[in-house]
């Protein structure tokens, strides 16, 4: 479980984040959403440790990475895998090079347990017909694949996603998040997911917080949210044509 | 503001150093880098190394012949200034600034790449000290192998000064080489290769340091690279002076 105590960050007089507080929980899949700008991108970034938060606590199941000390942080950052916007898989190494990456760099198993490992991830993401291709020559979507198989690899505690949709066709989203949910549910991980896709919303949102002018705005589930009496929800959730249709269909239904 | 700055970039590098002179992660995953970064910086330039010392060590023949010979010089003259050249400072300065631009670059645009690609947020975020990982490696490389590519220079550009001989006739091959063995001094050729490791350490530290600190996309990779290489260029010749006047006392 992630718990979040009053993050508040501001770069000079900007106020990014202002006392947010939210609790991710095991086996969930925790997304938040909210307009570019928001500040999804410096929470993420202030979860994992990546950006320092100006107040406030981020407890990895009771360890405050903010006061961590730094050997006992970088032993926390091994229980976690990220997926990245841009997949960041390494250029210089082929498919099962990167996922061997974080098991050469950490495990102490003989070679052919490690690369029993890398296999069996990268067969868990349909990846093994692709292992000794270059990230180069692979789709976005299969290089996102690929990314999230390498998050696995060291078998987390926490997997966090930044944009994991974004520049994907709405078949290969799909194929990610469910992806994404299965491995949460099935490794009971708690998962983060940074997104702006209502697809993603709609299909794998256990958990949702909405961020919006650096404050948390609305928290509920993917149950909930159509239903929100939250002006600022409702205007960024139906923005679009289709969704205010499904709203409407939804209201009428129900 | 340019000395504030200045002062500011010095510390921002020694903090860099401080987190790459650290204890590897993983031995293992230390030496593999070690090995690529052998061939793909100390191999993969040798090359460059030979073809530019050759011309070089032909021309300074050329050269030395033309300007320097009188009737009251003697023939030797030729050999003995080729070779205090080359050891003094081709072989060493001239060829490190030469790999400055081909290396550095080479250094700045990988790990910028890298940065603004989020590859080493990815390294950071799996625990891995990326300042470690990445630049270590590099460094031990380049100074571990520049002792070699100081050689092959030296060796290449009297090569090249016995070629223009015997290609030419400008003078004979005897005289040459008696010019090359007058008063030698094996101190010269430890000189060199002293003041090359330092000009290694120079020129991957600080392209290290311009490609992991860059922000923005390609246009900043590509500015980060050309900034390096002033740099290092600048700092290699501040450097010479330095270990000149201090080896050659």
């Amino acid at each position: 479980m992630i718990r979040l105590e009053s993050i508040s960050k501001r770069f000079e007089s900007q106020v990014v984040l202002d006392d947010i507080n939210a609790t991710f929980d095991n086996g969930k899949t925790n997304l938040i959403i909210g307009l570019s700008g928001a500040g999804k991108t410096v929470l993420l970034k202030c979860i994992v440790g990546l950006l320092v938060p100006d107040s406030g606590k981020v407890l990895y199941d009771g360890r405050d990475m903010v006061t961590l000390k730094k050997k006992e942080r970088l032993l926390l950052r091994r229980e976690m895998g990220m997926l990245f916007q841009s997949a960041a898989l390494f250029d210089s190494m082929s498919v099962l090079e990167n996922v061997m990456f974080p098991l050469d760099m950490f495990s102490d198993k003989p070679f052919d347990d490690r690369l029993k490992r890398a296999r069996f991830c990268l067969e868990r993401v349909n990846m093994l017909d692709a292992q000794y291709k270059s990230p180069s020559e692979l789709s976005g979507g299969m290089q996102k694949r690929a990314a999230i198989a390498r998050a696995i690899a060291l078998e987390p505690r926490y997997l966090f996603c930044d944009e994991p949709n974004s520049g994907l066709d709405p078949k290969t989203s799909l194929i990610i998040d469910e992806l994404i949910h299965n491995i949460t549910e099935e490794y009971g991980i708690t998962t983060i997911v940074n997104t702006h896709d209502m697809n993603s919303v709609m299909g794998i949102g256990d958990n949702i917080i909405f961020l919006a002018g650096g404050r948390k705005a609305w928290e509920g589930t993917k149950d909930e949210i159509l239903y929100s009496n939250n002006d600022v929800l409702n205007e960024f959730l139906f923005s679009s044509d289709l969704l205010r249709k499904v709203r409407d269909g939804a209201l009428l239904k129900g | 503001m340019i000395i504030v700055d200045s002062i500011g970039t010095f510390g921002k590098y020694l903090i860099l150093m401080r987190r790459v002179f650290a204890r590897p992660d993983s031995w293992r995953m230390f030496f593999r880098q070690y090995l690529r970064e052998v061939l793909q910086l100390g191999i993969n330039s040798i090359p460059i190394v030979l073809l530019i010392s050759f011309f070089i060590g032909a021309v300074i023949c050329i050269q030395m012949k033309l300007n320097v010979e009188s009737s009251w010089m003697p023939k030797f003259v030729v050999g003995y200034a080729t070779r205090e050249i080359m050891l003094l400072e081709f072989s060493s300065s001239i060829m490190c600034l030469i790999l400055s631009g081909k290396v550095g670059s080479n250094i700045t645009s990988e790990i910028g790449a890298m940065r603004v690609t989020q590859q080493i947020d990815a390294l950071e975020i799996m625990g891995v000290n990326s300042a470690n990982y990445l630049i270590f490696p590099k460094i031990v490389a380049l100074v571990s192998i520049i002792p070699a590519l100081v050689i092959f220079s030296i060796f290449a550009g009297i090569m090249g000064a016995y070629g223009i001989c015997m290609f030419t006739g400008i003078m004979t091959p005897d005289d040459l080489t008696y010019g090359l063995q007058y008063e030698f001094s094996q101190w010269f050729i430890w000189c060199s290769i002293i003041k090359a490791l330092f000009f290694a350490y120079i020129i991957t530290s600080v392209a290290s340091f311009y490609g992991y600190y860059v922000g923005g996309g390609s246009i900043e990779v590509g500015k980060a690279s050309t900034d390096a290489v002033v740099s290092c260029s600048v700092l290699i010749l501040f450097a010479d002076i330095v270990l000149t006047q201090l080896l050659m006392q």
